[in-house]
């Protein structure tokens, strides 16, 4: 397990090189940890220990430094989630929308409740709070990418066809 | 008379490119500023004109930069950028920076001008992933034809932009949270005093401004103060861009006046409420902003005239409801994000906006009494005014807000043990 694990945490040079740059552009080297923070996890799918650990060796601060702030934001997972993570905005304008309907559909389909993820590894499902697209509400947001955005209970299977 | 618009380009025409920005008569303001005038009569145009923040709290922002210190410090000053638009309600800084990014670089140059800046970071929410695409692309080549960096626009000077990314906490849009978290930390707001003019970003002075409000500053430079204070009331100046969601036939972002009528905004601009059901309840200015009813809705948008309603203009992201909507399940959702988004510092906010929640989801189940909602309006009382940040006092005014202007169906919920409202939406 943690041979696997390790195997998969260690960073790429490719993103070792862009945290150093992002350093640079600061007067503390800490302050680049958030998004360095983005690197690894776009890299990896998630933030786990062993990489908490190597980002902290780059930025010259202590491992429990960086596990507070994996810890504090919701958009970094200390554990893997879904190949592709679904998350939907249940804020007033997209509950308005219908956004309960969009979870509660994509929970049937995909046979997990929110919070949760298949169990082969594709798909997780995850509640949000306001994307700030309140205009083109229900707005959906799949890993880090562009806003999927006006989405209805009854287009779920259009949904998850953008989103294979 | 014909809305004048200066922070959106024109329905079909993309100024997404540097040469297309130019070709509309972008960066002349810069060139300007920084070639013609002293910093401090940047200040003092802005000041005249009345420009007030955009991000939530209204203040006159020359008077801000005046906070600043004169050059030649032992310190170097910042100029912090929030672009981290989380207020539920609120997506019009998106705008400006997915299609205007280029306006948006250049009120970024002269307000860190204006207070003798090094440098600008803009911290954008970490789910703005098109927006920093887009700004990168344009801050780019703004580098490129010399309008940042060493020397720029022919100057002596220096001054970079670095664009950050936040990671999903609302408290990171409240301006020390922001700072905290730009230097690598939780997001957890300072106390104040010292103010982030005194002691900011890694302890340097520093002003804080939201993207909109950088982005009226070129219009400013080039037509001048006396222009702007002739758009909008005397002491509510300038145009605004208005968010408007919910049960509207075209939600969307309209860049208006400030003391536009609400009504005109809901029915003319966003087509009015939709399938010809009739207006119940607006919140004015993003879901922090207490709820207005029905009756309301010719209050003119602005500063001074919500306030004499009860409410604020926060952001400007105004969220319609109609008729079936259901009071309790509006309030019990913005409550859920509240008690999801408090950093936990402060004893009042932490245990407050969990027990506001679960009054909320009580009645929302039929299960609350007459004692919970005297509950609501004591909890709230206790959240007002004794923490480190606003979003404690936000969440307070959320909730009593609802219950105060809606009580008899809150009422309602209690007495008859559900929901009375049938086709309302779920929360
Ligand atoms: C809980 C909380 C969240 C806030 N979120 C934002 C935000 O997302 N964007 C923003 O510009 N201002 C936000 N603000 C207001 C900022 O603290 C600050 O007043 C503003 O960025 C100053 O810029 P301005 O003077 O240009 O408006 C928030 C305030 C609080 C209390
Ligand atoms: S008021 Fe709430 S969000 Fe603000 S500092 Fe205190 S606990 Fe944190
Ligand atoms: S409420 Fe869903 S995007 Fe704003």
């Amino acid at each position: 397990m943690s041979a696997a694990v390790g195997g998969a945490a260690v960073l790429s040079d490719a993103v070792k090189d862009a945290i150093r740059t992002e350093v640079g552009k600061y007067p503390q080297p800490r302050s680049a940890l958030l998004i360095a923070l983005h690197l690894v996890q776009d890299e990896i799918g998630y933030v786990p220990l062993e990489a908490q650990r190597q980002v902290a060796g780059l930025l010259g601060i202590r491992p429990i430094e960086v596990r507070e702030v994996v810890s504090f934001y919701p958009m970094y997972h200390e554990h893997p989630v879904g190949r592709r993570n679904i998350q939907v905005c249940v804020n007033i304008a997209c509950a308005l929308a219908g956004a309960r309907q969009v979870v509660r559909a994509l929970e049937e389909r995909l046979g997990v409740a929110a919070g949760e993820g298949t169990s082969d590894g594709a798909y997780s499902l995850e509640e949000v709070q306001c994307l700030g697209s309140c205009g083109t509400a229900v707005c959906v947001q799949v890993n880090n990418e562009p806003y999927i955005e006006g989405v209805r209970s009854d287009g779920i299977d259009d949904l998850l066809r953008k989103v294979c | 008379m014909a809305v004048e618009r200066y922070l959106l380009p024109p329905e079909g025409s993309d100024r997404r490119l540097l040469a297309a920005y130019r070709q509309a008569g972008g960066y002349a303001a810069a060139a300007r500023a920084l070639r013609e005038m002293t910093p401090e009569a940047v200040v003092e145009e802005v000041k005249a004109s009345g420009l007030r923040g955009r991000g939530g709290a209204g203040f006159t922002t020359g008077q801000k930069w005046s906070f600043m210190p004169k050059p030649g410090g032992p310190k170097p000053s910042y100029l912090a950028c929030n672009a981290d638009e989380s207020e539920p309600g609120t997506f019009k800084d998106r705008q400006i920076m997915e299609r205007n990014p280029h306006l948006f670089l250049e009120g970024l140059i002269i307000a860190g001008y204006a207070i003798h800046a090094r440098a600008a970071y803009v911290y954008i929410r970490g789910e703005y992933v098109t927006a920093f695409r887009i700004l990168s692309k344009a801050l780019g080549e703004a580098c490129d034809a010399g309008l940042l960096g060493k020397g720029l626009f022919g100057t002596d000077r220096e001054y970079d932009i670095h664009l950050m990314r936040g990671a999903g906490a609302y408290i990171c849009g409240e301006e020390t949270g922001m700072i905290e978290s730009a230097e690598g930390r939780k997001g957890q707001p300072r106390k104040r005093p010292p103010f982030p003019a005194v002691y900011g970003l890694w302890g340097c002075p520093t002003t804080v401004n939201n993207v909109e409000t950088v982005s009226h500053v070129p219009a400013i430079i080039t037509r001048g103060a006396a222009w702007f204070k002739s758009i909008g009331t005397p002491t509510s100046t300038g145009n605004t861009l208005f968010g408007v969601s919910g049960h509207v036939n075209r939600p969307g972002v309209y860049e208006l006046p400030l003391g536009t009528r609400l009504r005109e905004i809901i029915e003319t601009h966003a087509g009015g409420v939709r399938g010809g059901r009739a207006l119940k309840a607006i919140i004015p200015g993003g879901v922090s902003m207490p709820v207005l009813s029905a009756e309301q809705v010719d209050v003119a948008m602005d500063h001074e005239s919500l306030k004499q309603v009860g409410t604020l203009l926060g952001t400007g992201g105004i969220v319609v409801m109609d008729e079936t909507t259901c009071m309790v399940r509006a309030a019990l959702v913005i409550s859920r994000f509240f008690r999801h988004e408090t950093c936990g510092q402060c004893t009042q906010c932490r245990e407050g906006t969990a027990w506001l929640y679960q009054l909320l989801h009580r009645i929302e189940a039929g299960e609350g009494s007459d004692v919970d909602l005297k509950t609501i309006e004591s909890v709230g009382g206790y959240m007002e005014g004794q923490t480190i940040c606003a979003l404690s006092d936000a969440a307070a005014w959320a909730a009593t807000g609802f219950l105060r202007r809606f009580r008899p169906e809150f009422e309602a919920h209690v007495h008859k043990r559900r929901c009375p409202l049938p086709e309302s939406f779920e929360a």
